[in-house]
């Protein structure tokens, strides 16, 4: 392959080279509970061993301090899915740890959505 | 609640979930960036997991997943509260994501236009089955024809109880009330 035709293939436009899920090594299901959007993910502090993908690395410092896994996502420039696999096998490692219990099921209490509504109000 | 005295640099401390839906160019974008940091966030979904074999790779990738580019902002209250708001797609064959952003979510924005009110129909159908508490925000653009609220309601033959506002997506002011009244309107029809 000469230069300029390997050029052509490294181009943006041509999409990832590395289809999204080959990170995950092809599971499109994380292991254990589906972590939320909005779950909040903290490193537990617990070393790592040497097996992690270079994602996960990324996952873990990104984590130091606490994020949702919709920011870490986007920080990322991943797709959601496979960042929810990535956390998955973190979480499921004892690497990360949820930082809040999660929402209850329905919906807010009307206490916070209380201290939200002032909180919109004074923005 | 009381909360102690929070420190950004600690990350959110709660982070709450609201869906901004409405049809292709109705300003889901506008309004999501006008009230808050906006930032991309990719989605890959996975349609399907069944047949996928060795042998008939060929061709079907681009069947099996789809990308869904989600307007995703973020606000971040000085007590340490996060509210995220999702900007999703309003065809019926997103649905699939939004079961998963209702979950545990404040509730919905439905964004309308009047010059296609029926846009927002599927939209209002799925949080009413679902009772998300939803409002409906008609995004007034230049040039739109203005009609009255009541014909916009009868219309859109909402439940009398669903709040149907006025709105200009591109002003914070605006968004921002809009935001306001779905919270109200959560806690009026929300557990107690």
């Amino acid at each position: 392959m000469n230069d300029s035709r390997r050029e052509q293939w490294l181009d943006e436009a041509a999409g990832p080279i590395v289809r999204p899920y080959a990170v995950t090594r092809g599971r499109t299901r994380p292991r254990g509970e589906k972590l939320d959007l909005v779950t909040i993910l903290v490193t537990t502090g617990r070393s790592a061993s040497d097996r992690l993908a270079p994602e996960q690395r990324r996952l873990l410092t990104l984590c130091r301090r606490p994020r949702t896994l919709a920011d870490l996502a986007s920080e990322l420039d991943l797709p959601l899915g496979v960042v929810q696999v990535l956390l998955g096998d973190l979480h499921h490692n004892g690497l990360v740890e949820v930082r809040v219990p999660d929402l209850p099921a329905e919906q807010p209490d009307r206490r916070l959505l209380m201290r939200v509504l002032n909180d919109l109000r004074a923005l | 609640m009381t909360y102690a005295p929070y420190d950004p640099a600690d990350g959110p401390r709660v982070a709450l979930k609201i869906l901004i839906a409405g049809g292709f160019g109705v300003g889901k974008t506008t309004m999501v960036g006008s009230v808050s940091e906006i930032r991309p966030l990719r989605t890959e979904e996975v349609l399907t997991d069944a047949g996928i074999g060795v042998d008939d790779i060929n061709g079907v990738e681009a069947k099996n997943t789809t990308t869904v580019a989600m307007d995703f902002g973020r606000i971040t209250f000085p007590d340490g509260i996060a509210l995220y708001l999702f900007g999703t797609p309003g065809q019926q064959r997103f649905w699939f994501m939004w079961d998963e952003l209702c979950y545990g979510a404040i509730g919905a924005v439905v964004l309308a236009d009047t010059r296609r009110l029926t846009a927002s129909f599927a939209a209002i159908d799925y949080f009413e089955r679902r009772k998300t508490p939803f409002v409906v925000a008609v995004n007034c653009f230049d040039g739109g024809r203005r009609y009255g609220m009541d014909d916009i309601r009868s219309a859109l033959d909402v439940d009398p109880d669903v709040p149907v506002i006025l709105c200009d997506a591109r002003q914070r002011e605006s968004a921002k009330r809009v935001l306001i009244s779905l919270v109200e309107h959560a806690i009026k029809v929300g557990r107690p």
